[in-house]
């Protein structure tokens, strides 16, 4: 075993110092495939229809999302056999476009992702820097509500909102904001924590600094970069878990489109119209990859201590 | 220790009443339950005959009372819509999402482990990125969507597997494979950056220098070790283990726990759903509990810093 220790090392050094072009090539493809799957997303969501623009008629999406074409059901993709080209991804069992829902279908996961992770971002940072700063024994009630709050199963909350207030848009951005934060406050409280023993934070102390000033002024810039990258990290789940909540139901409901409930609006067809569940579900695993992939390259360049999140 | 017990559990304690009356309130904040059970061509008399029957005349604060104190008892309550006691239907249903949740739970761990380890001491080899995709692309597609899609392809267009029932082994194949999608490459992930960690410390060097075989490293002195992380965080599998449960269930017209719960969200049968959140309530609790005692029992530090 002694003889073969120094090989095992000679190997991992080549391995992590000698970066080729290849290597180089990849890693920046890992970051402009993503970003470019993003941006068609963003732009999907933005330019869905320009309502907001006060030009409701112009959309870059190709029907109306909810218009019902009964001679076109079930028609399938352009690039099968009896598909119309003007229904690019096929049709559904109203006649409604696919592709046009899958646009307006990303405004909805775009929205909801994005407001829950500011609501969580906010509360999950203040109380974990409260924690983290004040201890005792409010870190010792944060970080009790913390550990419910993260094995507390998500859907549930959901449905008992749901039964509550009706499915809808708010109860899913209410649903994921209730127990989302936690994760923010373990993590910040840790960063908190550490910064709080460090030498300019005594210093600010002594020069008799409010807590609040602590906190505000110099605890939370140094946590921005760790903050930043939880919550690009973050973008993947909320959209998968607003999917979920849609495709059961209890979220964005008909006729709204969103990708989850578009998945389960085929389940029943998958032998005759397969497309009606393939395609959205494509669309959200596609975005959550790239989600994902961002989030990694974010987290490399902002604060790789975070790798093992 | 004994004392530390104690005050968790009179914690826990009050923290189970804090939810229960939060649930209570949050399940009545959209008004009168009574709204989502009216039906237009009811009687004013059986309007009121149902409202007495529930409770629903007297005061929320009466009702409130009356509800801890059910709990107290055991009692959870009766369904609307069923017209039956919730412990009844949680007894219906409760073995059949049991022998789907504990078999897929175990084949997940030891697939976990077994992958996470192996990918963690090969590391970066074909192996490893082998998982580490199979890890990302597990986190990152919709459980539903990959149940879907199997079902499309292997009961619509191969005839293989049955897409719903559970009488034959095959039957439990497609769902069982599901729940597994759900709970494994977080899992894995874990397993295998807390098995790096380990592999990395001085005493795996002392056991590889004192001549041990690789087998006896890896699988005795390392995976010991980097068996506690996961199981601390086991109460993290929770939320991931539920929504396995109840989009399985959907899917495959499981007749079981998950199936139970949705149904009563949709008819808005809340002292159901009520019922559920309490209980889900205790078990986290209860986990929440175990693992802070068991850190306890193993970090005498604990005891006296977090009381």
């Amino acid at each position: 075993m002694l003889s073969t220790m120094p090989t095992i090392k000679a190997k991992k050094k080549k391995q992590y110092h000698g970066i080729t072009k290849t290597t180089k090539v990849f890693r920046n493809l890992m970051f402009i495939i993503p970003a470019a799957i993003f941006l068609v997303m963003i732009i999907f969501a933005v330019f869905a229809d320009l309502g907001w623009m006060g030009l409701p008629d112009v959309s870059i999406a190709p029907h109306n999302p909810n218009a019902q074409v009964m001679k076109d059901r079930y028609l399938p993709p352009t690039f099968m056999e009896g598909g119309k080209s003007e229904y690019l991804l096929g049709t559904d069992k109203f006649g409604r476009d696919i592709l046009s829902r899958i646009i307006y279908g990303a405004r909805v996961s775009l929205s909801v992702s994005l407001l829950a992770i500011f609501i969580t971002a906010g509360i999950g940072t203040g109380l974990g820097i409260l924690a983290g700063y004040v201890g005792g024994r409010w870190d010792a009630i944060i970080m009790r509500i913390v550990d419910m709050a993260l094995s507390f199963p998500g859907l549930l909350l959901a449905m008992l909102l749901a039964v509550a207030i009706g499915p809808g848009f708010w109860t899913v951005v209410f649903a994921l904001s209730v127990l989302g934060w936690a994760g923010y406050a373990r993590m910040i409280r840790g960063e908190s924590l550490r910064i709080s023993q460090s030498d300019f934070v005594a210093q600010a102390r002594v020069v008799g600094a409010t807590p609040w000033r602590i906190m505000t002024k110099h605890i939370f810039p140094n946590i921005i970069n760790t903050l930043v990258v939880i919550m690009t990290l973050q973008v993947g789940m909320m959209i998968l878990a607003e999917a979920a909540f849609s495709y059961i139901g209890i979220g964005i409901t008909a006729p709204q489109a969103s990708w989850g409930s578009m998945v389960a609006d085929g389940r029943g067809y998958l032998d005759t119209a397969w497309w009606i569940s393939a395609f959205p579900g494509i669309c959200i695993g596609l975005v959550v990859l790239s989600g994902n992939f961002l989030g990694d390259w974010i987290r490399d360049r902002l604060d790789p201590r975070l790798r093992t999140l | 220790m004994v004392r530390f017990i104690i005050i968790r559990l009179l914690q826990a304690c009050v923290a189970l009443i804090g939810i229960t009356v939060i649930v209570f309130f949050l399940l009545r904040i959209s008004g009168d339950p009574m709204q989502l059970l009216a039906n237009p061509n009811m009687s004013k008399a059986q309007y009121e005959a149902i409202k007495e029957r529930l409770g629903l005349n007297k005061s929320v604060g009466e009702q409130l009372w009356i509800y801890l104190q059910d709990l107290a008892r055991g009692d959870l309550g009766q369904s609307l819509v069923k017209e039956k006691p919730v412990i009844t239907m949680i007894g219906e249903s409760l073995p059949n999402t049991l022998k789907l949740t504990i078999p897929s739970f175990i084949i997940s761990m030891l697939l976990a482990f077994f992958l996470g380890v192996m990918a963690a001491t090969f590391r970066d080899s074909w192996w490893d990125n082998l998982v580490k995709f199979l890890a990302v692309l597990g986190q990152a597609l919709p459980g539903f969507w990959v149940a879907i899609m199997a079902m499309l392809i292997f009961s619509v267009y191969l005839h293989w597997l049955p897409s719903s029932g559970m009488d034959s082994p095959a039957a439990y194949v497609l769902p069982l494979g599901t729940m597994i999608f759900f709970m494994l490459p977080g899992m894995m992930r874990l397993v295998r950056s807390t098995m790096l960690d380990v592999l990395d410390s001085e005493y795996i060097k002392l056991a590889r220098i004192k001549g041990l075989p690789e087998r006896v490293v890896i699988w005795k002195h390392a995976l010991r070790n980097a068996l506690i992380t996961p199981l601390t965080t086991i109460g993290m599998l929770l939320p991931g283990l539920v929504m396995g449960a109840v989009i399985t269930e959907q899917i495959f017209n499981w007749p079981g726990m998950g199936m139970m719960i949705l149904q009563s969200t949709f008819n808005r049968d809340f002292p159901v759903v009520q019922a559920i959140t309490i209980l889900t309530a205790i078990l986290v609790l209860g986990i929440n509990l175990l693992v802070d005692i068991s850190y306890a029992w193993v970090d005498p530090q604990i005891r006296y810093q977090r009381t």
